[in-house]
């Protein structure tokens, strides 16, 4: 029996196939699946912040920030067996939920994480190999390391997959 | 000061947050009770610091859809307010101020939406004009933008904004009833600088 893993937000988590790993009702936070093909060895970042040097005051949750999530997560896959080289990506959320007038920080922080995740991602080697990001809607997600699709649901609209 | 965390915060001044909350969702009900001239009642409030994790189980999951009416605040004080209520009794609260002349089903297009912005605007208006006359500090909100979206999503923005400086997200939830019991969530996220603002306003010093 498959099961779905349930990863938090500001969480992350790993899944070996056939389960499948999810988060749900992502805004402008982002969801990070990676996958190993070669061994089918999956897992999910649910990134909150760009940057976690730009924080001031000790943070004890890397789950949290782009940066440190994505680095965490790629550690535990390899601990799992998972090979850095192999890897490959695909990332949704980002969204921008409120359309806000004026030069709010509230409105780009959608965009900042999406950028930090791609710089990371490009640091790591790390290909994306598709993304559904920005736009101004929620997003739940599933991800299947066995195949590698990466389910996306959004209210009012039916569900795709990238 | 600057390495004050919300948790902090919270464990010294719950009890002054909390009756913050209160008396301005008291306000915020009473404007409410008036715009749809009818007898609005509220349970006290619940001033709840939760962690990320925890906040979208409490509005009934992640994936609950939600009308959420987000404003900067300006002013004194700076930082954001979020007011959300559950679908069901946005759609009721929609049918009631447009006095039924909508379709039902139709609450969330256009029409419906501008009367959610309208009720949003003058409920948060009224828990922070009752923040500003307690602290006596100026505070401008900005116009409200809306969304009709899942409880998490909508969290996202807010609970970012709580991240910066913690892992908690400090949530007043109020139960509120007219023909039916609607749950409604007030957000207020002042900027850490002015949490010290709005205590100090009180005349309790941070220690």
């Amino acid at each position: 029996m498959s099961e779905i893993i349930k990863v938090g937000m500001a969480d992350l988590k790993t899944c070996v196939s056939p389960n499948g790993i999810t988060t749900l009702g992502l805004g402008s936070c982002v969801g990070i699946a990676i996958r190993d093909p070669a061994n089918k060895i999956g897992g999910l970042a649910h990134v909150m912040l760009p940057d976690s040097k730009s924080i001031k005051g000790s943070q004890t949750n890397i789950a949290k920030f782009a940066d440190t999530g994505i680095v965490e997560l790629v550690r535990q896959m390899e601990k799992l067996g998972a090979q850095r080289s192999r890897m490959v990506a695909k990332i949704a959320g980002g969204a921008n939920m409120f359309n806000f007038h004026g030069t709010s920080s509230f409105g780009q922080v959608g965009d900042r994480n999406v950028e930090a995740t791609k710089a990371k991602l490009g640091e790591l080697r790390i290909p994306i190999l598709a993304e559904d990001t920005g736009k101004n809607f929620g997003r739940t997600v599933i991800f299947y390391p066995e195949t590698g699709d990466y389910i996306i649901r959004a209210v009012g609209k039916p569900e795709y997959k990238i | 000061m600057s390495d004050m965390s919300l948790e902090q915060v919270t464990e010294n001044y719950y009890d002054i947050l909390k009756e913050l909350g209160n008396i301005g969702a008291g306000n915020a009900m009473t404007a409410l009770s008036q715009m749809l001239q009818c007898k609005v009642d509220m349970k006290v409030p619940q001033v709840r610091l939760l962690e990320f994790s925890e906040v979208g189980d409490m509005m009934g999951g992640e994936e609950q859809i939600m009308v959420g009416v987000f404003l900067g605040v300006d002013g004194d004080i700076t930082g954001s307010m979020m007011f959300m209520v559950e679908e069901e009794s946005a759609r009721h609260l929609i049918q009631k101020i447009t006095m039924g002349m909508l379709p039902p089903g139709s609450e969330f297009e256009e029409m419906g939406l501008s009367a959610m912005k309208e009720i949003g605007n003058i409920i948060t208006g009224a828990y922070l004009n009752s923040l500003s006359t307690l602290t006596n500090l100026k505070i401008v909100p900005t116009p409200p933008a809306l969304t009709v979206d899942m409880a998490g999503a909508i969290l996202s923005v807010p609970a970012i904004q709580f991240g910066i400086f913690g892992d908690n997200i400090l949530l007043i939830q109020s139960q509120f009833y007219d023909e039916i019991e609607l749950d409604g969530y007030f957000i207020l996220i002042p900027d850490l600088e002015s949490y010290a603002k709005i205590l100090g306003a009180l005349g309790i010093p941070l220690i």
